[in-house]
């Protein structure tokens, strides 16, 4: 995708400081104080917190989840064309008909299916990678850091979306698998420079160390060791790259570049703009399966969010600490006006000062 | 100094690898691309000029030269500054259709990305600063927009507002009516370009704000937790002051970082944006290339691209290591 400011390299990299993420990712030590140890509680602390943003990601990741596993069994065969053409929405059709007659709420389902395999596909490909370069790289040191970063970096800077639309150009035959492919081999890059550095700040802790020392191979300590730490920042580019994969094959298919002879959110858009849906009006042709990426894409950056609010303890604590700040104003406030009005019954002359102090820290508040 | 030399040797490394790639692309290809692409051009009645040829052999290479040949032949033709030749819009030369487009998507998206800068870490600074209130439901909503495609909102508006209500132009930079014989230096003309550069200008200022202003409020966020911050408020600094100097300062930096290299990506124009509009600027070209299969063109806008971001990312760590010591030291 060529819009720029969703680089998500740039922005992972910005939003979480290095060794802070490693700190707070990595599970406090078990058996430290002897009591609160188990699996459950190391669990506990990598897992967000459910708050509404949360709770709005998955419920809306899960719906669609579900409505692209099983929404086809309760439709048409989306490329049977025996309804009438450009019906709106009614009973019969929810979503209405397109130019050939097909159900669009049937090809809707089958979109969503295949737009989250492209997107599934495309970002474990794209994290594997990034795993690989990252890693390796940031682990091993020295040359072989050279010239994994190296080609990390040189993949960072080639602009991805008319990278992925000069490759698509050149390749006949688009199968859906081809374009998840050259979507995630060109989206990786970002993710490698952030694990890199986590890696490199991890290798250097005594635990790894002490694993070294005892004569742990290489693997096994970049396996064992080092990746369960990563596992929330894994997650959350894991999330990030399927979002961008579905955004880009999107473009591509409305481009015509996109998988040939499948049926995603992308080429349903794409119909839809060469058969005028646009000009005459037919909404519920192109309103549907953009909305449907806007969604997915809303709920799994959301739960991205709260997965960054536990990689950065900071972005959830501090604004808990404002809230709980303000609570205490309150409550102090209201003891004041409590003291104040107690004051102004027995002795009328003392409580304007108190009054005073009152109002002063009102205005303070609402200039916060 | 070590720094500054180990970047200029990236950036020549990544150069000679772009271009490589952009070499190697076309020959690397399943099938033989070179008859495919005469056959196809055939068929349409199209006639193959010994300058064509010319073109052809620059994307495809020539019949029976060996590879390394070819490699070395096209380095000589691009350091010439020789594109090769456009097959749709034959004989104008491919440098030409670039520096024609340019300035359309330089102007378009350029405002747009620096109108969006400004909007998204001025949103985002306010917001970071009033964590914790009303001001936090900014987060689910941003996230929808960050992740709206885009092209979609491009074409959702010109169902609406071009077709349904008539208030904008659908397609095209200018008026083709009013100026039939192409662009010219007069206020009507202008007039006629900002007009129909508002929708575009809006789309990709939609698309685009929602990520400056996540990530300055998350920056904020962190900054403002800083001890230093704390300091600031129990010297009893005025709020304005903390807010402006202590905390967005320090908290734009990264932002400023990613300016800069989106700035690179400007030229690369918003590819799909400009194809619901029509609008006549890079990438318009690109699309246009890649349906005509006009390898040539297609290649040396893919070419223009990488070098200008490659560019501007190269600028910005200059900048970047001028302005932050932390950099220069961590090579």
């Amino acid at each position: 995708m060529s819009d720029p400011t969703t680089n998500p390299a740039t922005l992972i990299e910005d939003a979480v400081p290095v060794d802070q993420a490693v700190e707070s990712a990595t599970p406090t030590a078990p058996g430290a104080d002897g009591r609160k140890t188990g699996p459950r509680k190391v669990l506990g602390l990598t897992l967000p917190r459910m708050d509404f943003k949360l709770a709005l990601g998955l419920f809306l990741t899960i719906s669609i989840v579900l409505f692209a596993l099983f929404g086809s069994f309760f439709t048409q065969d989306p490329r049977s064309y025996d309804n009438g053409t450009f019906e709106p929405p009614s009973g019969s059709h929810l979503l209405g008909t397109n130019n050939l007659g097909a159900d669009l709420l049937a090809q809707v389902a089958e979109g969503a299916r295949g737009s989250l395999l492209v997107g599934l596909t495309a970002g474990f490909i794209a994290v594997t990678l990034s795993l690989f370069f990252g890693i390796v790289a940031g682990y091993m040191g020295g040359f072989v850091d050279e010239l994994l970063s190296l080609i990390t970096n040189i993949m960072l800077v080639i602009p991805g979306l008319p990278l992925v639309i000069v490759i698509a150009s050149y390749l006949q035959n688009r199968s859906m698998w081809l374009i998840a492919l050259v979507l995630g081999f060109t989206s990786w890059a970002g993710g490698a420079v952030v694990l890199r550095l986590q890696a490199k700040s991890l290798r250097t802790r005594d635990y790894v160390a002490a694993s070294r020392v005892a004569g742990e191979k290489t693997h096994r300590i970049i396996l064992v060791e080092i990746l369960p730490n990563l596992l929330p920042l894994l997650a959350a580019m894991f999330l990030s790259a399927v979002v961008l994969a579905i955004l880009s094959e999107a473009g591509l298919s409305f481009l015509g570049l996109g998988p040939s002879g499948a049926i995603t959110w992308g080429t349903m858009l794409n119909q839809a703009s060469q058969h005028n849906a646009f000009h005459v009006g037919a909404w519920w042709w192109f309103v549907p399966p953009g909305a449907l990426i806007a969604l997915l894409g809303c709920g799994l950056s959301l739960i991205n969010f709260a997965i960054d609010e536990t990689i950065n303890p900071k972005l959830r604590n501090a604004p808990q600490a404002v809230r709980s700040v303000r609570r205490a104003e309150r409550e102090a406030r209201r003891n004041a006006r409590a003291k104040a009005l107690a004051g102004a019954r027995g002795a009328s002359g003392a409580s304007v000062a108190d009054r005073a102090t009152a109002t002063a820290s009102t205005t303070e508040e609402e200039t916060r | 100094m070590k720094y500054y030399a180990r970047r200029i040797a990236f950036y020549l490394v990544t150069l000679w690898a772009a271009i490589s790639l952009n070499f190697l692309l076309p020959r690397l290809m399943p099938g033989d691309a070179r008859s495919i692409f005469i056959d196809k051009f055939m068929r349409r009645g199209g006639e193959i000029t010994p300058a064509m040829e010319r073109s052809i052999d620059l994307v495809f290479g020539e019949k029976d030269a060996s590879l390394w040949e070819q490699y070395v032949r096209y380095w000589g033709n691009l350091l010439k500054g020789d594109l090769g030749v456009s097959i749709t819009k034959y004989p104008t030369p491919v440098s030409d259709l670039i520096s024609d487009a340019l300035p359309w998507t330089l102007i378009l998206v350029g405002t747009a990305t620096i109108i969006s800068f400004f909007l998204g870490v001025g949103i985002g600074a306010y917001a970071g600063w009033k964590r914790g209130t009303i001001a936090d439901a900014l987060i689910p909503g941003m996230t929808l927009l960050q992740s709206v495609p885009y092209f979609w909102v491009a074409l959702i508006f010109v169902a609406y507002f071009s077709v349904a209500l008539g208030w904008f132009p659908i397609i095209g930079g200018y008026s083709l009516r009013d100026f039939p014989a192409g662009p010219e230096w007069s206020w009507a003309f202008i007039g006629s370009a900002v007009y129909h550069g508002v929708l575009p200008a809006v789309t990709i200022i939609i698309a685009s704000v929602g990520g400056w202003v996540l990530g300055m409020r998350n920056m904020m966020v962190s900054t403002l937790s800083e001890d230093y911050v704390v300091t600031a408020e129990a010297k009893g600094l005025t709020k304005g002051r903390i807010f402006t100097w202590y905390a967005t300062r320090n908290a734009a930096l990264p932002s400023m970082a990613s300016f800069g290299i989106t700035l690179g990506f400007v030229v690369a124009g918003s590819i799909v944006m400009e194809q619901v509009f029509t609008y006549p600027g890079v990438g318009k070209l690109m699309i246009n290339a890649v349906q005509d299969k006009d390898y040539a063109l297609m290649q040396g806008v893919f070419l223009v691209i990488t070098v200008t971001v490659l560019a501007a990312n190269f600028l910005m760590d200059l900048i970047y290591g001028l302005i932050d010591p932390r950099a220069r030291n961590n090579v």
